[in-house]
């Protein structure tokens, strides 16, 4: 620390009012933000309400004494051997196509799910965020490859090439994880890249590279901080495309192969029971709604804390206009104290 | 002569995107089975070794790769995708007999789910904040959130079983040919289009409120509305068109992408279409229909692609002065 740092230091100290005005960072604003958001917050309980059911799969199966691939014929079967409704013989939701109780299976169909929804999304952010960010900053011929590829990979009909490349590796767990990373890592690819191209115009990426820093130094500890921002929201946003994903290749039968559970598998059997089980389409699909959906409203929801216009349309609000009406009847007050 | 110069432009890279995709495939699918396996299944089961070696010298099978992908690229561009290994029948006839479903629910559904989504847009962005906006708001996210299949199963539990138990029998599952009255075509037809109007429409509203907004705070339409305009014309003639142009840039990409969506449209509800057939094909092994159908996508794509790149200069007088 040099001395006049010290001084000013001194000084800020001497000066300081009783209360010392705290910098509010732009994760502290948005943090602040979030947490104002209704609607965000209850995004977010209803994850870790997701998440938790999960893990608690495990317990489910224990408590209900239901193997998760655990036929029940005597129990789960009524006498046309169709699946029993929620409540009869202790199966809560009721059973499947061959007696196994639905609630043990969408409870570990849920792990396999989020599994997969977050491992595809962490490889897609991870290789969308180094390619775009040495597109964006090597720029030239790199550059040049690097975009047409991600043009390529974004016009493509994905679900017939997803489709065709599970065929020919035969599907499991890892090819589906690989087919839906590499048909998501473009989209964020894409906006790193542009955030990059203008970002490493900027005086301190210069002062940086004066100072001797080299182009992977500039990328990852000077350029991805500043872009941490917008790769969140996309990351939170693709989470349930990947759940989707996921279940839209189950259900061709080309994902998660039996008899390990998924959301997409188990609506893919349940697909020709709607006349006499209406539970064993209704329920999967309820799981995977709100699953989907907390994630979008809580994506949402970060891209709106996060955005500085939002201050401006909040304003316009109704907490505002409170707000707005109350310090001004307290002004009036004031005046009118003053004025007596 | 810009334009001309840039639609050029445009087609060559189309073809250039057509043929790497066509490499593409030729290489992953035709050469993922071996030449024995595709032989034996061209000549049946109970063939003779003198027929399997018939067969493999009629179709080129022992021919150095080189030679077998020129006359895969040769019949393409005479419109050849050759023959099925299941089927004993060309490409290009199965995907004849297999279109009309699946072009019924593009049709249709890129129509429904255009004007529910533009016109949803419109009005919440008009009434922007108000309660229809807000209730827009969420039914957006949610149609966001929703699988296709899944719309598409819950309207069999809640449309379909429910009104063919009262008795109302119009509504039906399968696909009933447009040539056998138009009133049953559109009864199998109304839940594929609605359920691809839940799904994509989502994404209008969202698009087509969010430009509507940007374009209704810019200088052009308040000097619109100084001159004296009605606001109905203010909407419709000045910011409602160049608020169009995400709108057709996402309509490109979405119509491109959905020969490959409309595959699960087609299963759920056992359409008998292009998309059905191919996860036959895929499931079956049967490459040159797969091949067939993603060199038929990607032509979709790419001439979705082009159309989009022309509107832009009708739709919006600036693209066209740069």
């Amino acid at each position: 620390m040099s001395v006049t740092e010290l001084e000013f230091q001194a000084k800020a100290v001497e000066s300081a009012p009783e209360h010392a005005i705290e910098g509010r960072s732009q994760w502290n604003l948005t943090w602040r933000r979030l947490r104002a958001d209704r609607v965000a917050v209850a995004s977010v309980v209803v994850i870790l309400l997701v998440i938790a059911f999960a893990l608690s799969a495990p317990l489910i199966a224990s408590l209900t004494h239901h193997g998760v691939d655990q036929a029940f014929p005597n129990t789960g079967l009524d006498v046309n051997g169709s699946p029993v409704a929620p409540g009869v013989h202790g199966f809560i939701l009721g059973t499947d196509d061959i007696g196994r109780d639905l609630l043990v299976r969408i409870a570990y169909g849920a792990q396999i799910s989020l599994f997969v929804g977050m491992l595809t999304t962490a490889i897609a952010t991870i290789a969308g965020v180094s390619l775009g960010l040495i597109a964006g900053y090597f720029g030239g011929l790199v550059d040049a490859i690097l975009a047409r590829v991600i043009d390529a990979a974004l016009a493509f009909p994905f679900i017939v090439l997803a489709l065709a490349l599970a065929a020919v590796f035969h599907p499991s767990l890892s090819i589906v994880i690989g087919v839906i990373a590499f048909f998501s890592w473009a989209g964020i690819s894409r906006i790193v890249r542009g955030q990059t191209l203008s970002l490493k115009e900027k005086e301190y990426i210069e002062a940086a590279r004066s100072l001797g820093a080299g182009p992977w130094r500039i990328m990852f500890i000077d350029i991805l901080p500043n872009l941490l921002g917008p790769v969140l929201v996309l990351a939170t946003l693709y989470i349930p495309t990947a759940v989707v994903f996921e279940a839209t290749l189950s259900f061709l039968g080309i994902g998660i192969p039996e008899p390990a559970p998924s959301w997409g598998n188990i609506l893919s059997e349940a697909q020709t029971y709607y006349q006499i089980a209406w539970w064993y389409i209704v329920f999967p699909s309820a799981v995977l709604l709100i699953t989907t959906l907390a994630f979008n409203l809580l994506g949402d929801g970060i891209r709106d804390a996060m955005d500085p216009r939002t201050e401006r349309i909040f304003a316009g609000g109704k907490a505002a206009q409170r707000r707005r009406k109350r310090s001004s009847s307290k002004a009036a007050a004031a005046a009118v104290s003053a004025g007596s | 002569m810009n334009m001309v110069r840039f639609l050029i432009r445009r087609i060559l890279t189309g073809i250039l995107v057509l043929w790497v995709v066509a490499t593409g495939t030729f290489f992953l699918f035709f050469k993922a089975v071996p030449e024995a396996v595709v032989a034996q299944r061209l000549a049946g089961r109970a063939a003779t070794p003198q027929i399997l070696a018939e067969v493999t010298r009629y179709y080129g099978l022992n021919k150095p790769i080189v030679v077998q992908y020129w006359h895969f690229l040769d019949g393409l561009l005479h419109g050849n995708l050759g023959r099925s290994y299941y089927l004993q029948e060309q490409v290009t006839t199965i995907i004849k007999q297999d279109l009309p479903p699946t072009i019924s629910v593009v049709v249709g559904g890129v129509l429904l789910w255009l004007i529910a989504g533009l016109a949803v847009g419109i009005l919440s962005a008009t009434r922007a904040r108000s309660l229809f906006d807000r209730f827009a708001t969420v039914g957006v996210l949610a149609g966001l959130s929703a699988p296709t299949f899944v719309v598409g199963e819950l309207l069999i539990i809640t449309v379909f079983v429910q009104l063919n138990d009262h008795g109302i029998s119009w509504v039906q599952t399968g696909y009933s040919p447009l040539t056998a009255g138009p009133v049953a075509w559109a009864g199998s037809m109304i839940l594929p289009w609605v359920t691809l109007a839940v799904v994509q429409a989502a994404v209008y509203t969202r698009l087509s409120r969010g430009s509507l907004l940007d374009t209704l705070g810019e200088d052009y339409i308040r000097t619109a509305r100084s001159k004296g305009l009605s606001e109905r014309r203010v909407l419709y003639r000045h910011a409602l068109r160049s608020a169009l142009t995400p709108v057709v840039s996402q309509l490109g990409i979405d119509v491109g992408a959905l020969l490959g969506g409309v595959i699960v449209v087609e299963q759920v509800f056992g359409l008998q279409g292009l998309g059905q057939h191919v996860v036959t094909a895929i499931t079956e092994g049967d490459q040159p229909v797969v091949i067939g159908f993603v060199i038929l996508a990607s032509i979709f794509v790419v001439v979705a692609n082009l159309l989009v790149d022309m509107s832009y200069a009708v739709l919006d007088p600036r693209v066209r002065i740069s």
